[in-house]
């Protein structure tokens, strides 16, 4: 299933970069029931990363109490104005994304 | 109300559901979870979580601050900030203990990452959320209750 690009924001204010992150992502916890009274598998992010050009600056696990369409913000220091910031995430069906963004 | 879907919320644990689901091969935890802590999310109470994440008894400290609503409206979409002044941090996790799966989501930081996250979670009813920070190799931690309105869960 194609999934759709991240939505990254990174800006560097006093020599630290704060990264803002919105993942288009369903979360589905596996707890919901279809109209059928089926249950829904459980769909939802298990892990994700982040780089600064190949420097790692957060990597995290994710559980099904992350909300629809995740948010994630962090601030790491150092980073200059047209460095690269990537995320990348892997969900629990294997699926992974990566996306890029310039710090602004 | 669907009732069936209140009683499978009341009885039916995260676990016991995920570890139907990967009986039934639908998810392959050892191959799509490689490297995620599957103990650690499982766990059903603050306890248990704790010690899936290598965490001794963490204390309570002012130097942890969590940022998050008295009331949520909307339980599908609650904004968690967590930040510390706790100096050497290299993880953080956000816990709300009467979810389904205690712990929401926990964060390493390499050297250079401050500890200033923000997310937002779903929460099923009002519970305590808990940011446990580790700091120098000890845990530290602190709580806030949340009130939820309407629950995450819904659908």
């Amino acid at each position: 299933m194609a999934t759709n690009p991240m939505k990254i924001r990174a800006a560097n204010k006093d020599g630290v970069t704060e990264v803002k992150v919105l993942i288009s992502h369903e979360m589905e916890t596996g707890q919901r029931k279809d109209a059928a009274g089926a249950v829904i598998p459980a769909w939802f992010i298990t892990e994700l990363s982040a780089k600064h050009n190949d420097k790692v600056v957060l990597t995290s696990e994710f559980g099904t109490s992350i909300s629809k369409n995740p948010f994630l913000a962090f601030r790491f220091k150092g980073g200059a104005k047209g460095d690269k910031v990537s995320v990348s995430w892997k969900d629990n069906k294997g699926e992974t994304r990566t996306d890029e963004a310039a710090i602004a | 109300m669907n009732n069936q879907r209140r009683n499978v919320l009341k009885s039916g644990s995260g676990a016991a559901l995920l570890s139907v689901l990967a009986a039934a091969g639908i998810i392959k935890p050892g191959v799509a979870l490689a490297d995620w802590n599957k103990a650690a999310f499982e766990a059903k109470n603050m306890a248990d979580t704790l010690k899936a994440l290598g965490a001794t008894t963490p204390a309570d400290s002012k130097d942890v601050q969590l940022t998050a609503p008295d009331i949520a409206e909307n339980g599908a979409v609650v904004p968690i900030g967590v930040a510390s002044t706790l100096p050497n941090v290299t993880m953080v996790a956000i816990m709300i203990e009467k979810n389904p799966s205690t712990l929401a989501a926990s964060f390493t930081l390499p050297a250079g990452t401050e500890p200033n996250i923000q997310t937002r979670v779903k929460m099923g009813q009002t519970s305590n959320v808990f940011a446990v920070v580790k700091s120098d190799g000890k845990f530290f931690m602190t709580s806030k209750e949340v009130k939820v309105t309407m629950g995450g869960c819904g659908g």
